[in-house]
């Protein structure tokens, strides 16, 4: 037994709003850069539809992921190494940026710049690619909320799966947001498929980064990846993926897409699992029974010997409670209410999902039915493939079992709690009826439905053994447009060593942030001419005047606002260099 | 032998400036920009050329290179010792480097072309890339002319360069450079070897690194990588003034 712990998230689904903040977030946080425009490390599809890249699920076409050999070996399902090597020139298996979609901008400029006439100037979409007009036809989320649906979804491929008749009836049944991120998986394939060994998971908490000083741009982890969750920028020519943002895990803070959730769907927590039984498990036979094996791979946290290997291995104290604490952990172990994304891809992710009761609920309650009855959600659920079996389909490798039994214990929690809040007792026998305690349904209520910050989110810090060197060490995305990063240099994009980011700039940059005056020095005795515009003297470069009528300038602390500018003496006395503005 | 100035300027000088310039300046590259060190791929935005023209151009170069090494560095008594007469080599040689060379320039005309014709893959084009291509075409095309010239166009056994550009080849190796051996050599051979000469002391500077980044390591490492942070962090040199006090030690 090789005792490691992995950092990991677990998405209540039934939660989700489809607003597009962790999307929105993440992306002002990570992928705001030139060559990152189509790159989204958070996005969030509204299922059924197509996903982001189109039909990334679809592994008969993108080969991602792992397949069994009959011999009942893994191997890389877009080829081995042999392969890897052969078609290094050309990834046959790669998308194309039509497949994710064609990024653009608008001509903002023509809205100002534009002479006066007799038509209303427009902003037309311009390709960031070509920067040709373009008509924009796709995008991340095109079809959310099943905008365009009936042109598009029988080309999903989880519904390609099911039966004809699904297609036209699902519509009518049920939506859901699935919001993903990177899996972070036990076994990665996209780690598997990197021939430069630049990609890796990191021992202590499981992350799984792209080391962009090691990466040589083969590409071979776009295809290796089933989730399509590691992308190219098409600038640096470097691969770029979702890193559970690691500088806030490691001091303790959630990631930008769970912070800033406002379902708060997301849980973060640590699971300890037995890295010598991965391989096996993976192998597993049937994909069905994959599910199962992932969870025979994880260790309980509170058992002695599991304690023992923990300590063993190095894994410190703090580690094991926050483990024994982890939302994770009760959700995939003592509820069981967790489910991972396409166990069929080989790969055991660490991103979990509680499929959503409320398409359920709605369909009974729209038929006129009690929507909150216990007996009347427990008969829908079974009676409900459509939703069921495409849960399935994305949940536990198309076996209706496991997502019916989770369905069931949330229409228990969903049932009792009502009789709960209407002054009554915990029904028991409802909470039996799905094989647990009322006690234990209320307890899983209170961690999904109250869900308070400190119980979502049990993130043990890294140990600052090492915190020197963390100051200096740089982040590996913050290359293009990160702080004093110049562009195109000679050899490429990004070229040249990165300006580290440090604590030193983090202050600096915080402490011009929230200064009163945007326009003096942020330090006395510092001159800042970054708001100088080049009229009159900058405000605390020369000794103050003495002091006279002259104006308020005087002799003000180099906070104040500077001599007025000689050709703007028709500004107001207190606008200091002629600014407009009006902060002070 | 006598040899004029120019011939020890583009016979041993050149040569040595060379060599110089591209170990000196990839080392710097590496250390300097690791992060540029990629082979900045555009099949992201065009898949259907490449498809053909990059396999075309890579495995062509990959048989020029292995038919220069064996005309270059193998000695012509080698292989005559193995009982290769001069006839059979000159054959072989001739016919396949011919045949890698036009797969290769069939490749690098469909990638110059993708190149131009494709907007954003142009626009992707740094003025670095530009000078490559020009120096890269131009070896590969004065290097398919020689041989059309001096080997198929000249009738017989064609011109027998492993008595001359070979042995010089080889005496720049073990640093007894012998420039006169390169008096007599046809024009497109000399021209060959100078624009060859002058993409080697451009590659450090260009995305031909990405050469150097082939990965032969891959069938052998473990396939899932694993890393300790710790790791990460302690392979970063410390920075100056950083050193720890230690107790002198007393004698």
């Amino acid at each position: 037994m090789k005792v490691m712990a992995q950092m990991s998230m677990v998405m209540n689904l039934d939660k989700c709003i489809g607003c597009h903040t962790c999307s929105v977030t993440c992306k002002q946080a990570w992928t705001n850069r030139t060559g990152t425009e189509y790159v989204w490390f958070n996005n969030v599809e509204t299922r059924p539809g197509l996903g982001y890249p189109r039909t990334y699920e679809d592994q008969e076409t993108w080969q991602g992921g792992w397949v069994r050999t009959k011999r009942g070996k893994l191997k890389l399902r877009a080829g081995g190494r042999a392969k890897k090597l052969a078609t290094i020139f050309h990834n046959p298996k790669l998308p194309s940026i039509h497949d994710y979609y064609e990024p653009w901008t608008y001509e903002y400029d023509m809205l100002l710049s534009s002479p006066q006439g007799q038509h209303t100037p427009v902003a037309k979409p311009k390709s960031l690619l070509s920067g040709d007009d373009m008509s924009i036809s796709w995008s991340a989320n095109w079809d959310d909320d099943l905008g365009g649906s009936t042109a598009t979804m029988q080309d999903d491929p989880i519904l390609k799966h099911m039966s004809e008749h699904v297609a036209e009836e699902l519509e009518q049944t049920f939506m859901f947001y699935l919001p993903r991120i990177c899996e972070h998986c036990l076994n990665p394939s996209c780690v598997a498929s990197c021939p430069s060994g630049a990609m890796y998971k990191r021992v202590e908490d499981g992350i799984v980064l792209v080391d962009q000083d090691q990466c040589r741009g083969w590409r071979m982890c776009v295809t290796g990846c089933p989730y399509k969750k590691v992308y190219f920028n098409h600038k640096t020519g470097k691969a770029e993926k979702c890193t559970l943002c690691y500088p806030r895990i490691e001091v303790g803070l959630p990631t930008v897409c769970s912070e800033t959730c406002v379902g708060r769907l997301r849980y973060l927590g640590l699971v300890l699992y037995d890295a010598d039984r991965v391989g096996e498990a993976a192998a597993t036979e049937d994909t069905r029974d994959l599910l199962t094996a992932q969870r025979s791979v994880f260790l309980d946290p509170n058992d002695p010997e599991v304690i023992e290997g923990a300590r063993r291995e190095g894994i410190p104290d703090d580690w094991i409670t926050a483990a024994q604490r982890s939302p994770i952990w009760k959700l995939i172990h003592d509820y069981e209410v967790a489910l991972p994304l396409h166990p069929e891809y080989r790969t055991l992710p660490m991103v979990w999902y509680i499929p959503p009761l409320s398409p359920v609920v709605d369909v009974v309650a729209s038929s006129g039915n009690d929507g909150e009855d216990g007996r009347t959600l427990f008969a829908a659920i079974s009676q409900l493939r459509i939703p069921l079996e495409y849960l399935a389909g994305l949940f536990t490798a198309g076996d209706t079992g496991p997502v019916e039994r989770v369905l069931r214990k949330l229409a228990a929690m969903r049932s009792g709690m009502r009789e709960v809040n209407l002054g009554r007792e915990f029904p028991e026998e409802t909470a039996a009826a799905v094989g647990m305690s009322g006690d234990q349904v209320q307890e899983m209520y209170r961690l999904l439905a109250i869900a308070k910050y400190e119980e979502r989110y049990v993130i043990p810090t890294a140990h600052t053994e090492v915190a020197r060197e963390l100051e200096e060490m740089a982040c590996s995305l913050d290359f293009e447009g990160g702080p004093g990063m110049g562009g195109a240099g000679p050899f490429g994009s990004s070229s040249g060593t990165p300006t580290p980011v440090a604590v030193e700039n983090f202050h600096a940059l915080s402490a011009r942030q929230t200064a009163d005056s945007p326009y003096g020095p942020s330090t006395p005795g510092r001159v800042n001419l970054l708001n100088w515009d080049g009229n009159g003297r900058p405000s605390g470069l020369f000794p103050p005047d003495e002091p006279g009528p002259s104006g308020p300038g005087g002799g003000e602390p180099p906070d104040g606002p500077g001599s007025l500018p000689g050709g703007r003496q028709d500004a107001a006395p207190d606008q200091p260099g002629g600014f407009d503005g009006s902060a002070r | 032998m006598d040899v004029s100035a120019d011939g020890i300027i583009f016979w041993v000088v050149v040569p040595y400036v060379t060599f110089a310039v591209l170990v000196v300046g990839s080392i710097w590259r590496y250390r300097y920009d690791k992060f540029g060190w990629t082979t900045r791929s555009s099949e992201l935005y065009e898949k259907r050329l490449l498809r053909y023209g990059s396999p075309l151009f890579h495995y062509g170069l990959l048989f020029v290179v292995l038919g220069h090494f064996l005309g270059l560095v193998i000695p012509k008594s080698w292989t005559e010792a193995v009982g290769i007469s001069e006839g059979f080599y000159h054959f072989i040689a001739t016919s396949m480097g011919t045949a890698a060379a036009v797969v290769a320039v069939a490749g690098l005309l469909i990638l110059i072309y993708r190149r131009r014709a494709t907007g954003p893959v142009f626009l992707a084009t740094t003025r670095m890339d530009k000078t490559m291509y020009v120096f890269l075409a131009g070896s590969l095309l004065s290097g398919a002319w020689a041989t059309v010239e001096t080997q198929i166009l000249a009738g017989g056994h064609g011109y027998d360069y492993r008595e001359t550009i070979s042995p010089w080849f080889r005496s720049l190796w073990y640093l007894q450079p012998e420039a006169a051996l390169m008096a007599g050599v046809p024009a497109a051979f000399q021209v060959h070897i100078l624009v060859a000469m002058l993409l080697f002391a451009l590659w450090p500077f260009t995305r031909l690194v990405h050469a150097f980044s082939a990965p032969v390591q891959y069938p052998f490492r473990p396939y899932v990588v694993y890393r300790s942070r710790e790791a990460s962090v302690s392979s970063r040199a410390p920075r100056p003034g950083w050193d720890p006090s230690e107790t002198p030690r007393r004698h």
